[in-house]
């Protein structure tokens, strides 16, 4: 297992630093000028020297990619705005603030949408898949499935602007989404997302229930489940202990890729309920020109990637001991 | 050659008349997926609808011409009476009349029908080619790697690796002005063709990788079989291996994961469109009007509804075409 970590770890943080390269290079190269920016709206061209060289600007590409990933490990030093410790991801061209703290501000909004969403639409799909399965070609199957096919073919931006018209402006059953820190309110905390909870649990739980209704019709007819009945257990026990853990290698591969997409910024669903998490902020930073800030969330949406790929490969042993890992 | 399996070998096609003393005729499997296609309503009528909407794309400008209005017209604010103080439509329900089908856009005042359906030709002129693109690349890269093998493969796979890794949406969004900024010069407008190429570049650049190593995986197993081993003894050129032997078992995945592409496509065209940088003014675009639509929502949801809507029965009826090819190719896949 130590080995297998190492070895994906490495592989992930070569990915890691590939997309960096990528994005910095290509932001880098470009005509538009960080530093005319930066010097405001009447620039002296000493003043815009000067801005260049203090966001250092002025030094070659690769210098500057190179100091930029430095200075994620050992932090880096500016001549005008002084040390910025380790994780540095340097400071914001708009406001001055560094890239680190503003992520670190906005990742609670990000996350406690992702987990709450999360938490009910696996519950929630697998739930319901496993009904659906053993309620194969009835009423509820099929209602299981008209209903799965249309959530999976709806849009955010669509029932998310719906829900936000008739929930919040003409019956005014619930308040506009917002942001309460959990540790300040919890019962505010879930109250103020659960809007955008239950908008992001519809179009996900689709994919939850095909899936596990499909895996699940297999593994009721696979040869052990047949035994486990003929032993005289409980459907229950068949269903929940042994049918239900052949389904889980799908669908923790796919809640893997939803968990990863949704942590690296939520654009939509941010955009769409006006919520400050890190998909406000990318869109954000790039109609900004704010490179430090927009490298910084690329950087996080591909760790988010890597990191729960690598999580799901370590997962598939656990679930599955015949796994093995290499 | 093709791999004889059970699914082409169907009893009811090639057994049953043998036993009545009929004649045994040969089919092909395009002919038994066909056959099995025809017997799927699901299958038929998402196919009829699918048609519909290519239909009203291809034909929009008799659409226009019949219906006596286009997509450009500013017919709120060129005449009086359409639009109040604010650009909302005075009518209830978005502005909707007999004349206004589906009512007038709040602010610039165009007919709504007729943004839908010029709509359809952007959105569906866009995923189309960008599917194409990728379909092709995909196969192109996906049978090298797993046919070369060795360093190339290898090499390829860490590339996939990447482009699955990238975050794509938002590093179109954030490419999109930069790109501008390198083609265009800053007194100039963007001209349409070019964000419809970059769209179209930037979905196919993140869109290839998941086909390419699907079909990776296919072509290892397929490398490996009798038939092509027996191709290589008798001396093929790589060339006949891969077009003769390869190809023609690949059909199925190809088929299978384009069909269900060409929606994801759409909507991933409307949802850039939606964050604003899909199609410009004044190119209709169902994204645009998303955009638009989402803007207004409080005032005038009526507008928000006709493009919420028609995507939806865009992509259901594709999914459902895409699950019933599915069906028709390898009936013994049970969803």
């Amino acid at each position: 297992m130590l080995r297998f970590l190492t070895r994906r770890g490495l592989g992930a943080a070569f990915i890691l630093l590939i997309v960096a390269a990528v994005t910095f290079f290509l932001f880098f190269a470009v005509p538009g000028d960080p530093a005319r920016l930066a010097c405001g709206k009447v620039c002296p061209p000493e003043t815009l020297v000067q801005a260049r060289h203090n966001l250092g600007l002025d030094q070659p590409i690769f210098v500057q990619f190179v100091e930029w990933v430095s200075g994620i490990f050992v932090g880096r030093d500016y001549e005008e705005l002084g040390h910025c410790p380790a994780p540095c991801l340097g400071y914001s061209f708009v406001n001055r603030e560094p890239v680190f703290g503003t992520i670190v501000d906005r990742l609670p909004v990000t996350l406690s949408l992702t987990v709450g969403a999360a938490i009910i639409f696996l519950l929630f799909g697998v739930g319901t898949g496993i009904i659906a399965a053993l309620n194969q070609g009835k009423a509820l199957d099929k209602v299981a499935s008209v209903s799965s096919l249309i959530g999976a073919s709806v849009q955010i931006y669509f029932v998310g602007t719906l829900a936000m018209y008739f929930l919040v402006f003409q019956w005014q059953i619930i308040e506009r989404p917002r942001y309460v820190p959990i540790t300040e309110d919890p019962i505010g905390w879930a109250y103020g997302l659960l809007l955008p909870w239950i908008v992001l649990a519809i179009i996900f739980t689709a994919n939850y229930t095909r899936m596990t209704r499909s895996t699940m019709v297999e593994q009721l007819s696979e040869d052990y489940v047949r035994t486990a009945r003929a032993k005289g257990m409980s459907a229950r026990t068949v269903v929940l202990r042994f049918a239900l853990r052949g389904t889980l290698t799908p669908i923790a591969t796919i809640f893997g890729i939803d968990l990863a997409t949704l942590i690296g910024g939520a654009i939509i669903t941010e955009t769409t309920f006006s919520l400050q998490g890190i998909g406000r902020l990318s869109i954000q930073s790039v109609n900004n020109d704010d490179l430090p800030m927009l490298m910084a969330t690329v950087l996080l949406a591909a760790a988010a990637i890597v990191v729960f790929n690598v999580i799901v490969d370590a997962l598939y042993a656990v679930i599955d001991p015949r796994v093995r890992l290499s | 050659m093709t791999i004889p399996s059970e699914t082409t070998a169907e009893p009811t096609a090639a057994i049953a008349p043998a036993a009545s003393g009929g004649d045994l005729v040969g089919r092909s499997p395009g002919q038994l997926m066909w056959r099995r296609f025809r017997r799927d309503p699901t299958g038929m009528i998402s196919a009829v609808i699918v048609l519909l909407f290519i239909l009203v794309a291809v034909a929009a400008p008799l659409i226009s011409l019949l219906y006596g209005k286009d997509p450009y017209t500013t017919y709120g604010q060129d005449r009086p009476g359409l639009l109040n103080d604010f650009g909302f439509p005075l009518l209830p329900n978005g502005g909707i009349s007999s004349e206004f089908w589906f009512g007038i856009e709040p602010g610039l005042g165009r007919d709504v029908f007729m943004q839908l359906v010029y709509g359809i030709r952007t959105s569906l002129l866009i995923a189309l080619a960008a599917t194409v693109a990728t379909t092709l690349i995909g196969i192109v890269i996906g049978i090298v790697a797993g046919y070369v093998g060795g360093r190339t493969d290898y090499l390829i796979g860490r590339v996939i690796d990447v482009l699955l890794s990238f975050p794509s949406t938002l590093f179109i969004i954030a490419f999109m002005p930069v790109l501008e900024n390198i083609m265009v010069k800053p007194e100039e407008e963007t001209p349409v063709w070019l964000r419809a190429a970059a769209l179209i570049t930037f979905l196919t650049v993140f869109g290839w990788a998941g086909l390419a190593r699907l079909l990776r995986g296919n072509v290892l197993s397929l490398r490996e079989r009798e038939f092509v081993e027996a191709a290589k003894v008798t001396g093929a050129s790589p060339a006949r291996i891969v077009f003769r032997e390869l190809l023609p078992n690949l059909w199925t995945p190809i088929l299978i994961q384009s069909t269900l592409l060409l929606p994801a496509l759409v909507t991933s065209e409307a949802a850039l469109s939606f964050l604003g940088v899909g199609m410009i003014e004044p190119t209709p675009d169902w994204g645009r009007m998303f955009l638009r639509g989402t803007e207004v929502y409080t005032d005038d949801i009526t507008y928000l509804m006709f493009p919420g809507i028609a995507l939806l029965i865009f992509v259901i009826a594709f999914n459902l075409l895409g699950d019933s090819v599915r069906d028709a190719f390898d009936p013994k896949i049970r969803r």
